[in-house]
């Protein structure tokens, strides 16, 4: 459980870790510039658990897997958007940060909510409105992926 | 049921006779590309993964141009990794400083990608390669350590939209404005996860360095790749360039799509992207006067021959704006070299203008001119979110390479016909 973040649409990732910060590559430096595009100090908003809510196509531009790896590595539990750019989708599958497409969800959550989520029942909870949503299930495919701990730990696997 | 191009590519790298939009499917990759942002990343993970050494030290392309040459230490540091991680495993083909390019620029030049071909590449402008006939796309690390570890990954087949542009394209209009137009018509995530797919009469007539520039801009729609079906035009450029045999692939008439857009550009205007989305398109003649602190000339979008030659004949016995910082960077080697025979670089030079080697540069805010707060700046790169180029509080147009020059010497956003 955790509060939320709300933005609006076409969140891109230029927002989420800047350029200049490209020559940051361990999760606790990538931490620290998280959404810094917004405001530099914007980590220190997050608590753990906190949960970013957006609209359209959240994490459009670049193929820099910096951006999903600074949210989650800032303590964001999961991204719930209308719809995610695809990159930024996989990415986030790959390094086990859960992303949720959900119109409802982002639709309804305002900023500062408590939402809860549950990935075995597929439902979010806004504990704020007493309101739950439902979200776009994943492939088996890729749920093996998750089950594995991301891709890295998946292929690891095979290979042994 | 007939396939398209896209379809036709996956369906045979995944060793099946059929498939359709949706279907998950595993392909083997003809090549892998990472550069000194995405590689430095990717190695960790690789040896992570279980493996010592890539699939292939013949199929992998390493590309060092975002922070090259070396900005500041951290970026000296991530190229450091890159650089003994090539030597330590051999890669045939890794691209440093004195030989490298802009990687979409670089790749095709030196033949590395090919019709039919299935490539991805850790930077999301991969799907540039798509004006070749071929399935390219862009991921992150993980799914690029998966790449380099196996040659093999998986993809969700996307669904096809085409785009036929019909008429005969206007002086001073180019690729670079039917895909911002187009953009703008679609909207940044109107491709979202889906394939582009550019044809029709303007198409047939766009010479390579146009198209690619087109296929670079279909992340900005969200696509998974844009595509032109093979030519003679693209057998031309391929000829002179592969080492390898390949294959061409055309959409069936019957294939599927999800949507056909057409579009008359007999009279359409250059097109120039207003802050801070690709999708801002307008017309040129609609974009009030906007004063300059930069003009930029290059990148993977318009860093080609072609478009150096545009901007140096609006160039050519004029002077930039004193106010205008303009810089002009060259693709590649080669183009920086055939732009020197040409003559081209002194018509720069004596026109106030800075060249540079090649580089990514300011296109993402690393170096070689980024900007500060309050300052704007037209560009002839591929994004213009906050931030892009710098400051969160500087701004960034979008134009083609001869709107670029007009308005280096205007000290405005300017019609090429303004200055002829
Ligand atoms: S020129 Fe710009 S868009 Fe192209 S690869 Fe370099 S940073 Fe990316």
């Amino acid at each position: 459980m955790g509060k939320a973040f709300v933005f609006g649409d076409n969140i891109d990732t230029d927002l989420i870790v800047p350029g200049k910060y490209l020559t940051l590559s361990t999760p606790a430096e990538l931490a620290t510039v998280c959404m810094a595009g917004l405001a530099e100090d914007f980590v220190l908003r997050i608590s753990e658990g906190d949960i970013f809510v957006a609209g359209r196509n959240f994490g459009c531009g670049s193929s820099r897997e910096h951006a999903p790896v600074s949210i989650k590595a800032a303590g964001v539990s999961c991204v719930i958007a209308t719809s995610f750019a695809r990159i930024f989708y996989r990415n986030a599958i790959n390094i086990g940060l859960p992303v949720l497409e959900s119109a409802g969800a982002a639709a309804g959550i305002r900023e500062g909510d408590e939402v809860l989520v549950s990935m075995e029942k597929g439902l979010i909870i806004n504990q704020s409105t007493d309101e739950s949503y439902t979200f776009t299930a994943f492939p088996k495919f890729i749920l093996e992926i998750f089950q594995a701990g991301g891709l890295v730990d998946f292929i690891k696997m095979q290979h042994k | 049921m007939g396939m398209t191009i896209t379809e036709k590519i996956l369906a045979h790298n995944s060793g099946q006779e059929q498939i359709e939009a949706g279907e998950i499917v595993n392909a083997k990759l003809d090549g892998v590309l990472a550069n000194d942002i995405t590689a430095a990343l990717a190695i960790p993970q690789l040896q992570e993964m279980g493996y010592e050494k890539v699939f292939d030290a013949e199929r992998v392309f390493f590309v060092m141009d975002h922070f090259v040459p070396n900005s500041n230490v951290n970026a000296a540091m991530q190229c450091k990794v890159c650089r003994d991680f090539a030597r330590a495993s051999d890669l045939k083909y890794f691209y440093d400083v004195g030989e490298m390019g802009i990687e979409h620029v670089l790749l095709p030049e030196k033949g590395h990608v090919l019709p039919g071909d299935v490539l991805i590449g850790g930077d999301s402008h991969t799907c540039t390669y798509g004006a070749l006939g071929a399935f390219a796309t862009g991921v992150g690390s993980t799914d690029l350590a998966a790449g380099l570890a196996k040659g093999e990954l998986w993809f969700k087949v996307p669904p096809s939209l085409k785009f036929i542009y019909e008429g005969k394209l206007p002086r001073y209009v180019s690729g670079k404005d039917l895909i911002l137009y187009t953009i703008g018509q679609i909207g940044v995530d109107g491709a979202l996860y889906k394939a582009m797919e550019f044809a029709g009469a303007a198409i047939t007539e766009l010479p390579m360095d146009g198209r690619f520039t087109m296929c670079n801009m279909a992340i900005e729609a969200g696509a998974k790749n844009g595509i032109i079906a093979p030519d003679e035009i693209t057998e031309k450029y391929v000829r002179m360039r592969a080492r390898r045999p390949c294959q061409i692939y055309t959409s069936d008439a019957d294939a599927n799509y999800e949507k056909v857009y057409t579009f008359d550009v007999s009279a359409l205007e250059p097109q120039v992207a207003v802050p801070h989305l690709p999708s801002n398109a307008r017309n040129i003649s609609e974009v009030k006067s906007i004063t300059l602190d930069q003009v930029i000339i290059g990148s993977c979008t318009n860093g080609r021959l072609s478009d150096l030659r545009a901007a140096a004949a609006l160039l050519t016995g004029q002077k930039v704006h004193p106010y205008v910082r303009t810089i002009i960077i060259p693709g590649s080697q080669e183009v920086y070299l055939q732009a020197l025979k040409e003559g081209l670089i002194e018509i720069f030079i004596s026109a106030g203008a800075a060249v540079s080697t090649p580089t990514c540069g300011p296109c993402f805010g690393g170096h070689v001119g980024v900007l500060a707060a309050g300052e704007v700046c037209l560009s002839t790169t591929n994004r213009n979110f906050v931030g892009r180029m710098g400051h969160p509080q500087s701004a960034v147009y979008l134009a083609s390479p001869v709107v670029a020059a007009a308005s280096a010497i205007k000290g405005r956003v300017a019609s090429p016909w303004e200055v002829v």
